[in-house]
């Protein structure tokens, strides 16, 4: 069964079948529509969804329901998102599970509500206090802001570790086809360490509070050791990289554009490929460096070099690959012919 | 000799192993409200389905004594937190527990928001006047007068406002059911205080809604006195700020009931769609590019909607974007579909093959950005826009034909027709005719009219253009 729909809609149809038992979330431009879809939808599968006061308010709301064991979520973008950062790291330090879509929007501060990925770092490098990584995932269709909706939830329960689906307001707004999931999933354990009430879990504790600096290191230890075993998840998608000369990277909205670009380069001759992550954190740094064998990479992102950073602090030491990058900013997009003008640029310079 | 209180652990190895002493210092309220609330549950026998959320203060650690399930948010939270787990939980005993700071300051408006949302837990709110755990400073019920390490000049109501009564301002909302303060300064005032936990925790047990209840508690260390000085301090001085006394009990009232909201299955809600597999790969398609604007109203992002879906009918890859917030109250309005033979790339369209105009602001600034070999399609009772060279410029009366036809408002319609009439979409007439149907599912009146409207414009298009 397919349904054209936006991909803020998209989410929450990702939402009921991962199997989300509970949403909290306050009203924000471009992600409210998640919200919409998710109060249409819950109250009529017997599901709680809850507007809440305010992006504090919401985030420990998560923080409750996760206690519990619950599947929880909510969406926002960037100021709401940032209002969430402390009870972040509070999911993170007390290791519990829970999906955050982000459906960027343009900063800093009010910005405006186009589309931008300037909450990259934000995201992908914790955002909140202390040594924590959440698992960010990158979804550039109407059919993945549904799938790696339900892949979050998937990794935060393995993991027991919040997971933001990091989308912008192109993604959230546009209409595609999507392919309804065949199935619901399945619904995880957490009796072993949730509080649900009940005699099983009456002696389970959730907190992140370790007064005694070992324990404290030890936990941080412990949660290094966590995250760099998430490598085992890394997603990425290479679109003809093998032969390439050059491969334009971009995640997200980026991607569709570098996409594009790929297809016309190609059209002129010009031998371009695409890599693009869907994971962020972990970040698919085995093959970033399988598609820089290029030689050239050329990065797209609608945001300060905020994603470049993260590709030049990846690509392997003896990788001998030149890194360049063109962006936009405050709501624009980049034209597919100012990516084609620039690749050709680079292919001229080095030719 | 003090016994250790029913519902307790029986020592606390959270704080180390075999401890059976509390982390409080001596004369501290803290302890003599624990063991309140230890009896009740045990006396109640709810501890096997009690969830505990401990605050952040000196009462961080309540996870170390109460012998239930436990939970230790973020500082202010614990009401937001409580609130996410009794959701969670329906039918389940949830306690928050909060201090001034707490819940008076950083977290007023989770606590103020629960409460008058009627949540289902009980809230315990411990005020000393004080922030004790953070080296005393002012708390928003920090007396006039009083001094702290942040008012040493005692605090002035001209500079740092009046004691902040939480009982009097939750007694404005309508929906706790219970809501008390007491006091733990000495026996007779801990006699009445046992008896409000009790309530609240029956209250939490019946499933009956929100309760309060708030104590005045010494806190002998942050206010530099000995235990009985305390005890005066809170009986002589904190009881005329802030009166002792049960301000709400509708514990016998019957409990609300939400609303019913009939059931479905997941099937049932979203198994309604388009039969059929994904898009197919046809690397024989041409891409196409369409941009439709006009004024918002016009049915611009409507008009790309049914093109998009019957693009989608047709086993395309398809995308559709539409220009979305201010600009959809009054200003212009466009939307950009891409209908392709395979994965589509970009969703933005910034050189349309096909240019929709519906207005003269979506006319200067588009018409300019359709490239050599493109179409543009106006409104005609507009300009004829100025376009680069290459471009096939082509007025069509839509709103004229729209309104002949009968249905002035559709004169998007009219220009599907004359896409069809011109095959500027590469889709079967069949497949276009389904989707501006179904786009009036919900009022079937309209698919006949529109249906006239749409035939009038192929018409006049097939002939004139």
């Amino acid at each position: 069964m397919r349904k054209f729909i936006k991909g803020n809609e998209a989410v929450a149809v990702g939402a009921v079948y991962a199997g989300c038992d509970t949403y909290f979330g306050y009203p924000i431009t471009p992600a409210s529509d998640i919200a919409h879809a998710v109060a249409e939808y819950f109250p009529q599968l017997g599901r709680e969804h809850l507007q809440a006061e305010c992006e504090t308010g919401t985030i420990n709301m998560i923080f409750g329901a996760a206690s519990a064991g619950k599947l929880a979520m909510t969406a926002s973008s960037g100021p709401g998102i940032s209002l969430m950062q402390e009870g972040l790291s509070y999911l993170a330090g007390a290791q519990l599970p829970a999906v955050i879509v982000n459906v960027q929007r343009v900063g800093p501060g009010l910005g405006n509500i186009g589309p931008e990925q300037g909450d990259y770092n934000q995201a992908v490098k914790g955002g909140g206090h202390g040594n924590y990584h959440s698992i960010v995932l990158a979804p550039a269709s109407v059919q993945e802001m549904c799938d790696l909706t339900i892949k979050a939830f998937e990794m935060a329960f393995k993991y027991r570790n919040p997971a933001i689906v990091l989308a912008d307001a192109v993604l959230g707004q546009m209409m595609e086809f999507l392919q309804l999931p065949d199935k619901e999933s399945v619904r995880p354990e957490t009796s072993s360490w949730s509080v649900q009430g009940d005699a099983a879990t009456r002696g389970n504790l959730v907190s992140s509070i370790y007064l005694d600096n070992d324990l404290q290191e030890r936990h941080n230890w412990m949660l290094q050791e966590k995250y760099a075993s998430m490598q085992a998840d890394a997603l990425s998608e290479s679109y003809l990289a093998e032969d390439a000369e050059i491969v334009l990277t971009g995640y997200g909205t980026s991607s569709r554009v570098a996409r594009s670009a790929v297809d016309e380069l190609r059209s002129l001759g010009v031998k371009a490929g695409l890599f693009r992550p869907l994971t962020l954190f972990p970040f698919p740094a085995k093959a970033l460096n399988e598609a820089a064998k290029a030689g050239k990479l050329l990065v797209v992102e609608l945001s300060n070099g905020q994603y470049r950073d993260d590709v030049l602090l990846h690509l392997a030491r003896d990788q001998r690959c030149d890194v360049e990058l063109i962006n936009r900013m405050g709501g624009n997009m980049m034209k597919v012919e100012d990516v084609v003008l620039r690749a050709r640029k680079i292919m001229e310079v080095k030719a | 000799m003090i016994r250790k209180a029913k519902g307790f652990y029986e020592t606390f190895d959270r704080k180390e192993p075999g401890t059976r002493a509390t982390h409080y210092c001596p004369g501290c309220g803290h302890g003599i409200i624990h063991k309140l609330i230890g009896e009740a549950m045990a006396e109640l026998g709810i501890q096997d389905r009690t969830v505990f959320v401990s605050p952040v203060g000196c009462a961080a650690f309540c996870f170390h004594y109460f012998d239930c399930g436990n939970v230790a948010g973020p500082h202010g939270r614990a009401s937001a937190v409580a609130t996410g787990i009794t959701r969670s939980l329906p039918g389940k005993v949830v306690i928050s527990y909060q201090g001034d700071g707490d819940l008076g300051a950083i977290g007023f408006n989770n606590a103020f928001q629960a409460a008058n949302r009627g949540e289902h837990f009980a809230c315990f709110f411990v005020n000393n006047s004080i922030y004790a755990m953070t080296g005393g400073q002012m708390a928003p019920t920090t007396m006039l007068g009083q001094k702290t390490t942040t008012t040493p000049f005692g605090r002035d109501p001209v500079k740092e406002g009046y004691p902040l009564k939480v009982c009097e301002i939750l007694n404005q909302l309508e929906a706790p059911v219970f809501i008390e303060r007491v006091s733990v300064s000495d026996t007779k005032r801990i006699m009445q205080a046992r008896k409000a936990v009790r309530k609240a925790l029956e209250i939490q047990r019946d499933g009956r809604g929100y309760a309060f209840v708030e104590f005045l508690s010494p806190c002998p260390t942050n206010w530099r006195m000995d235990a009985v000085a305390s005890a005066q301090f809170v009986n002589e001085k904190m009881e005329k700020v802030f009166p002792l006394g049960n301000f709400r009990d509708r514990s016998a009232e019957p409990a609300p009931v939400a609303k019913a909201i009939p059931r479905l299955t997941v099937e049932e809600l979203l198994d309604r769609g388009h039969e059929g597999g994904p898009a197919q790969v046809d690397h024989e398609f041409r891409e196409r590019r369409f941009k439709f604007s006009g004024f918002g109203g016009q049915g611009v992002l409507s008009l790309g909607l049914v093109v998009a879906e019957a693009a989608g009918a047709s086993g395309r890859f398809v995308s559709w974007l539409p220009s979305y917030g201010p600009e959809q109250r009054g200003g212009y309005a466009s939307c950009s579909v891409v209908v392709s033979g395979k994965e589509v790339g970009s969703p933005t369209v910034d050189s349309p093959d096909v240019l929709v105009l519906m207005s003269q602001p979506a006319a200067e600034k588009f018409a300019m950005t359709v490239p050599d070999g493109g179409v543009v399609i106006y409104e005609s009772s507009l300009p004829e826009p100025k376009v680069r060279p290459g471009v096939r410029v082509m007025g069509f009366p839509a709103s004229r034909i729209a309104a002949e036809a009968g249905t002035p408002k559709a004169a998007n319609t009219a220009l599907l027709g004359a896409l069809t009439a011109l095959e500027l979409h590469g889709l079967s007439e069949g497949k276009v005719l389904l989707a501006l149907d179904a786009s009036f599912a919900a009022k079937p009146a309209l698919v006949e009219r529109n249906r006239k409207v749409y035939q009038a414009a192929f018409d006049w298009a097939r002939n004139n253009l």
